[in-house]
């Protein structure tokens, strides 16, 4: 990122109010989870690599991301998504 | 001796770089590499610390291989219910006991159940029993039946398997839909700032557009920044699109031919610009010299080519020159909300550069430019937005649509990776089968380009099995009844009772009453509701 006078410190997204939690699963963790959900990883809803988030969660394609996201309704709820390249 | 490509590719998700992928692979299979141990790794010329490593790396990647781990086992239910609660967060001794005991209270409660029934308590549902039970020094035994009582309702309310949830989604929102306003509106408190509220604005957010017909943006300032005015003025005006015109009058003096700006100083000062700035500014302006002029703050342009229309093209440029400011960004109002202390709100939005402004607080300034959010913030934080905007859409005009309805929405927006629109390029556009898409839109083109290329139809949806005439693959229609025949032939006919006994018809007046007819009565065989085995 360019650096400019007025630029602070290179903000990280996952800061942000709107990003919830980005964790990469490790490969004992993924397969866990293919196996609790018996689906595949590309059933998962997607993530591209280059998304601001995953790059930030240090992510590469063929991850699962484990997203906690804050819900309205469930208070906290916990979703996935399959980093994907494109 | 060529690497073989997918070797090569192996190798490289076993946390390789290319080029070392390519050394291992050359003329050898991924077994062979891994049969390698250090001592032959270091004749193909790889150091004594290159190879370890690759030992390291051949190891580590080959462990999840390892008997015990290739069938994981079924995680217990506490497990997966640690999934939502085991997350960063700070609980108090006291909650963490309840909570515990609430988490073995539940799991206690599944014991037994079908696979389908488990029920996961909603993080939100715990932390509020929590709260209740230490705000009410419950003991234990209610806190167990509150807890019973509320699996037991979570277990109710649970959407069944293959429920068509879209379709009551589209319906819960559409029917509000209707009642909307088709007007524009002035956004709630910032009397200055019009914002596109009501059906346009839900059409908008549904369509993916690009920019919102009126981007906003709420800017939030950092601690030190926010209970000051006079801060919240130099953030603002770093952000607003600041023109020449803006703060200096721009004169033509026909007589010698020439510009001459005089800067206004005191919206100079608020603007925090000096002669210089607008100096450096000036020398942007092509085939034209800006001087400043001596003993005044005044400065002149002079043309190379003296001409009287080309003053006036000169004159144009100077006052549409932007001398502060972030593009985008056309007009910002200061406001002291409780809370927050002074937020800036602009019209017009620019989020990637707004949030690096000094001052600017990152973590909370948001934007109404739901792509914009996509492109800085990632997919969940669109997500998140899409969600936020549509219901304060919906809400603002009193229409209450539940959350969830709005939460499928964005998932269904969000769920490739990218904002998709839900509409012709996107969702329903996009759809596999021919026939649901034809039945969506320009008909004819979907069939005639489907039967140019030979295309399938795999009658998987909706739409298409309708056309078709099947009972669709939704809701009663996605179960399929089978009879296991083995078990049916085990089944014992149940004795029926014997059947009633008919009375006589008592003879009528006729002479010849016609004969009855013999009520034949077959003993009913039960067709008993052999084992009944339900295959979705």
């Amino acid at each position: 990122m360019s650096e400019e006078p007025e630029t602070v410190q290179v903000f990280n997204v996952l800061n942000h109010e709107l990003v919830p939690v980005h964790e990469v699963l490790d490969e004992d963790e993924a397969k866990a989870l293919m196996a609790r959900y018996g689906v595949k990883e590309d059933q998962l809803p997607k993530i591209q690599v280059a998304d601001p988030a995953a790059r930030a969660a240090g992510a590469r394609p063929g991850d699962i991301i484990r997203v906690v996201r804050m819900s309205p309704t469930a208070g906290k709820a916990v979703a996935y998504r399959f980093v994907v390249e494109y | 001796m060529a690497a073989n490509p997918s070797t090569v590719k192996a190798l490289e998700g076993r946390g390789f770089d290319k080029e070392t992928a390519e050394r291992l692979a050359e003329g050898r299979t991924l077994k062979d590499i891994q049969g390698l141990d250090k001592k032959g790794l270091m004749e193909l010329g790889f150091t004594g610390n290159e190879a370890q490593d690759v030992i390291e790396k051949l190891a580590k990647a080959k462990r999840p291989k390892a008997p015990s781990a290739r069938k994981p086992k079924e995680p217990a239910v506490h497990e997966v219910l640690e999934a939502y609660v085991d997350v960063p967060e700070e609980w108090t001794a006291e909650e963490e006991k309840l909570r515990d005991r609430i988490i073995k209270k539940v799991e206690k409660l599944n014991e037994g159940v079908h696979e389908h029934e488990i029920v996961v308590m909603p993080h939100r549902v715990m932390r509020e029993i929590i709260k209740m039970a230490l705000e009410r020094d419950a003991d234990a035994k209610l806190i167990d039946r509150v807890v019973e009582k509320s699996v037991d309702v979570l277990r109710r309310i649970r959407i069944d398997p293959t429920e068509a949830v879209g379709i009551v989604g589209a319906q819960s929102i559409g029917e509000p839909g209707t009642q909307m306003t088709m007007r524009t509106f002035h956004y709630a408190g910032v009397a200055e700032i019009n914002v596109t509220l009501g059906l346009p604005r839900l059409i908008e957010i549904v369509d993916a557009r690009r920019q919102p017909s009126t981007p906003m943006m709420n800017i939030y300032l950092q601690e030190g920044w926010n209970a000051d005015a006079a801060k919240a003025q130099v953030v603002a005006n770093e952000i607003e699109t600041t023109y020449l015109k803006d703060v200096a009058a721009i004169d033509t003096d026909m007589v010698e031919l020439k510009l001459v700006i005089r800067p206004d100083k005191a919206k100079m000062k608020v603007k925090s610009l000096t002669r210089d700035d607008l100096l450096d500014i000036l020398k942007k302006l092509r085939k034209a010299k800006a001087e400043p002029v001596p003993e005044s703050d005044e400065i002149e342009v002079i043309l190379d080519e003296p001409g009287f229309k080309r003053l006036q093209q000169v004159q144009h440029q100077a006052s549409n020159i932007k001398v502060k400011g972030l593009d985008g960004i056309k007009r910002v109002v200061i406001r002291k909300e409780t809370g927050h202390g002074y937020v800036i709100y602009s019209e017009g939005s620019n989020l990637a550069d707004v949030l690096k402004v000094r001052g600017v607080d990152p973590r909370r300034t948001t934007t109404n430019d739901i792509q914009a959010i996509y492109e800085v913030l990632g997919i969940e934080a669109a997500r998140n937005k899409i969600m936020e905007e549509a219901y304060a859409t919906l809400s603002e005009q009193g229409l209450l649509v539940d959350r969830r309805h709005l939460m499928l929405v964005a998932d269904v927006m969000t769920a490739d990776g990218s904002v998709k629109a839900i509409g012709r390029q996107g969702i329903s556009g996009q759809k596999s089968s021919i026939l649901a898409r034809a039945a969506f839109e320009i008909t004819v083109d979907h069939l005639l380009r489907a039967g140019m290329r030979g295309e399938n139809d795999h009658l998987q949806g909706v739409a298409e099995n309708i056309i078709v005439g099947q009972p669709v693959n939704i809701g009663t229609g996605a179960v399929r009844l089978a009879v296991d025949q083995k078990k049916f032939a085990e089944v014992k006919p149940i004795p029926l009772p014997p059947p009633p006994v008919r009375k006589e018809p008592t003879p009528v007046l006729e002479e010849e009453p016609l004969p009855l007819e013999e009520p034949e009565e077959e003993p009913e065989t039960e067709t008993a509701e052999g084992e009944v085995t339900s295959e979705t």
